[in-house]
């Protein structure tokens, strides 16, 4: 049975697909059944934010170390909204999300004047003037102690049971997840892994890649934004911490463990690293870091393409095997990839 | 106008800070092509190991800023041989990861053992009073910490530039291949050179311990203000990243006195004001691949 199972995801065919989809709507929908539903609800919304991000790392090639900035300027741009106008959470949610947009516009702009390592630093720096600014702005973001009391408001439906906002809050999460994957599997999206892959060619073929490159910039910033609201309307608050490098840090670190450029892996890495980051926060452990950063150098010294990547580097070599037992052509796949150096060809790997 | 030079002057003295860090960066950057995130630990380390050193063994000050910053850049050479050293063929953001999980881990060893307190550290006895410097009065300590950065950056230069060390180090830089083809082992001088950029990391945090709260937290928040300095100056020119270092000291020196408010962010203005007009930073040369 489960021979048969892996034969038929191997070669690929649409009912498995069919299948897998289902099982992860599946665990989605039940996932408060087996996990502490606050906890679920952090899962869905890290695993959205990892796959904004790898929409600009695994398909276009952009370390954005500042994805923090989107996420948490969301939060607080829900949270003023859902405090100060008593609108149903999802305009907030949605508020946040154009704010994230809005921001990313002219960071993209500046950030994607440079590349590869000074991208990182770049957004990065973006993200930190965020953090000040968000930490002075006292008015606005109640400074250290964050904004407090986000209500979670929804005319007619009492959500203040967190099992009951999980199925209020997922829907927008998976319209998310949605997007992303339409924005992948897209003629646009298929110009992204060109300009990954080749900017130099991209830009030879007429493609203008610094205005793709900005454009999924802004994208990805609207996703991660989403998933910052919903965030901060799931906890009632936004805080500081929302905004701070380790938190872009974090989102990098679940995208790389679940694999880049893959999408599903971010939910993998998601529900691996919130629970773990539960377990140790519940077992009173100070040095949460000491952990997560050990993890981070073992996962980039030994395991780069992430749990969904050797995964599917695993599937591809099974598939290869069995084509070769059919004689059948050689079939068209995605390959996991690791970064490359700007205007490196990436050869995939056979 | 008093008011005006001595503002220049807290720039300078908090440029120099930034300035050392720069060159430490710029260094490891220029020979292994890393970006070190862990650099801002390794200046935590510094002004803990002073402390500590102080505090548990009676180690005084003018001691430890020789001992901290060698015993440091030994921890930096055995951080390169240990993990960096597997990455550096790969793509350089791997390295940039890398450190991330490095800095996550030394400062949260920290912070588990001191807590987010910060410790207080006496300034050095000779050092404890003010000079008068003609306009005003100012704190000796701090003329010393601008004094010493000044001489270390001009003797990282002479290093660099005068000595056969630094022409391999600067041949290495420049061309790798062809420095390699010339006879000279490149590898051999990569992990020195990373220690090296650790002790200077190392040595402004054993300098940074007396006029600045020794947190764990006080790397990760200077780093981040260092890294928009080097895309400023141009990571890969050392005068650059040094000058460019100073500068933004003065400039926030001088936010502070005429708009309070703008001074934690003119920084990441100006950064943004040089990606529009030089990308490629003050100093830097344009990258060969855009």
């Amino acid at each position: 049975m489960i021979r048969w199972l892996l034969t038929r995801i191997a070669t690929g065919s649409p009912w498995a697909r069919y299948g897998l989809l289902l099982a992860g709507l599946l665990l989605a929908g039940s996932l408060p059944w087996f996990v502490y539903p606050p906890v679920a609800m952090d899962i869905a919304c890290w695993a959205l934010f990892a796959m904004s991000l790898d929409l600009l790392l695994g398909y276009t090639g952009l370390l954005s170390f500042g994805h923090a900035a989107f996420w948490g300027g969301s939060a607080y741009v829900t949270g003023v909204v859902a405090i100060r106008s008593g609108l149903p959470f999802p305009v907030a949610v949605l508020a946040g999300t154009a704010a994230a947009m809005l921001l990313a516009v002219p960071i993209g702009y500046l950030a994607t004047r440079r590349t590869g390592i000074y991208f990182a630093m770049v957004t990065l720096a973006f993200a930190q003037m965020l953090y000040f600014v968000a930490n002075q702005w006292r008015d606005l973001t109640g400074g250290e102690n964050g904004l407090q009391g986000v209500p979670r408001f929804l005319p007619g439906v009492d959500l203040s049971d967190p099992f009951y906002f999980y199925y209020a809050g997922l829907p927008m999460v998976l319209a998310g997840i949605w997007v992303a994957w339409r924005i992948v599997h897209s003629p646009f999206g298929h110009v992204l892994v060109a300009v990954r892959d080749n900017p130099a060619r991209a830009r030879a073929l007429g493609y203008p890649v610094v205005r793709y490159k900005v454009t999924v910039f802004v994208l990805s910033a609207g996703l991660a934004g989403l998933a910052g609201g919903v965030f901060a309307i799931s906890h009632g608050f936004a805080s500081l911490e929302d905004v701070y490098w380790t938190t872009s840090g974090q989102v990098v670190m679940i995208s790389i463990l679940g694999g880049i450029g893959t999408l599903w892996g971010s939910v993998l890495g998601a529900i691996l690293v919130v629970r773990l980051q539960d377990a140790l926060a519940m077992s009173g452990f100070d040095g949460i870091g000491i952990v997560t950063g050990s993890i981070f150098v073992a996962v980039i010294l030994l395991f780069r393409h992430g749990l969904w990547g050797t995964t599917r580097d695993l599937l591809a070599s099974a598939r290869t095997r069995l084509d070769a037992g059919r004689l059948a052509g050689s079939p068209h796949t995605e390959r996991p990839h690791e970064l490359a150096a700007d205007g490196q060809v990436v050869q995939p790997q056979r | 106008m008093s008011d005006f030079v001595q503002q220049c002057f807290n720039g300078l003295v908090s440029g120099s800070f930034y300035a050392l860090l720069a060159l430490g960066l710029a260094v490891i950057f220029g020979m292994l092509g890393v970006v070190n995130f862990a650099h801002g630990s390794f200046y935590m380390l510094g002004a803990f190991s002073a402390y500590i050193g102080l505090e548990s063994f009676g180690v005084p000050f003018w001691v430890a800023l020789v001992a901290v910053p060698l015993l440091l850049g030994i921890l930096g050479m055995v951080i390169e041989r240990l993990l960096i050293h597997r990455l550096v063929d790969l793509d350089p953001l791997y390295n940039f990861l890398l450190t991330f999980g490095v800095a996550l881990v030394l400062q949260d060893l920290m912070k588990r053992t001191y807590g987010v307190q910060s410790q207080p550290y006496p300034v050095p006895g000779g050092l404890a009073g003010q000079v008068n410097l003609g306009l005003f009065r100012y704190p000796a300590y701090q003329v010393f910490v601008l004094a010493i950065s000044v001489s270390v950056c001009v003797g990282v230069w002479v290093l660099l530039t005068r000595t056969r060390v630094g022409m391999i180090v600067r041949g290495a830089t420049e061309r790798r291949d062809l420095t390699r083809a010339l006879g000279v082992n490149v590898g051999l001088w990569v992990t020195p050179v990373f220690g090296f950029g650790t002790a200077l990391a190392a040595f402004s945090g054993v300098l940074a311990a007396p006029m600045r709260a020794v947190n764990p937290l006080m790397g990760a928040d200077l780093i981040l203000v260092v890294f928009a300095v080097v895309v400023i100056g141009g990571l890969g020119s050392i005068v650059g990243s040094v000058l460019a270092g100073f500068t933004i000291g003065m400039l926030q020196a001088l936010g502070n006195l005429y708009v309070p408010a703008l001074s934690q962010t003119l920084v990441f203005i100006v950064m943004a004001v040089i990606l529009l007009w030089r990308p490629a930073g003050l100093f830097g040369r344009e990258e060969a691949r855009a």
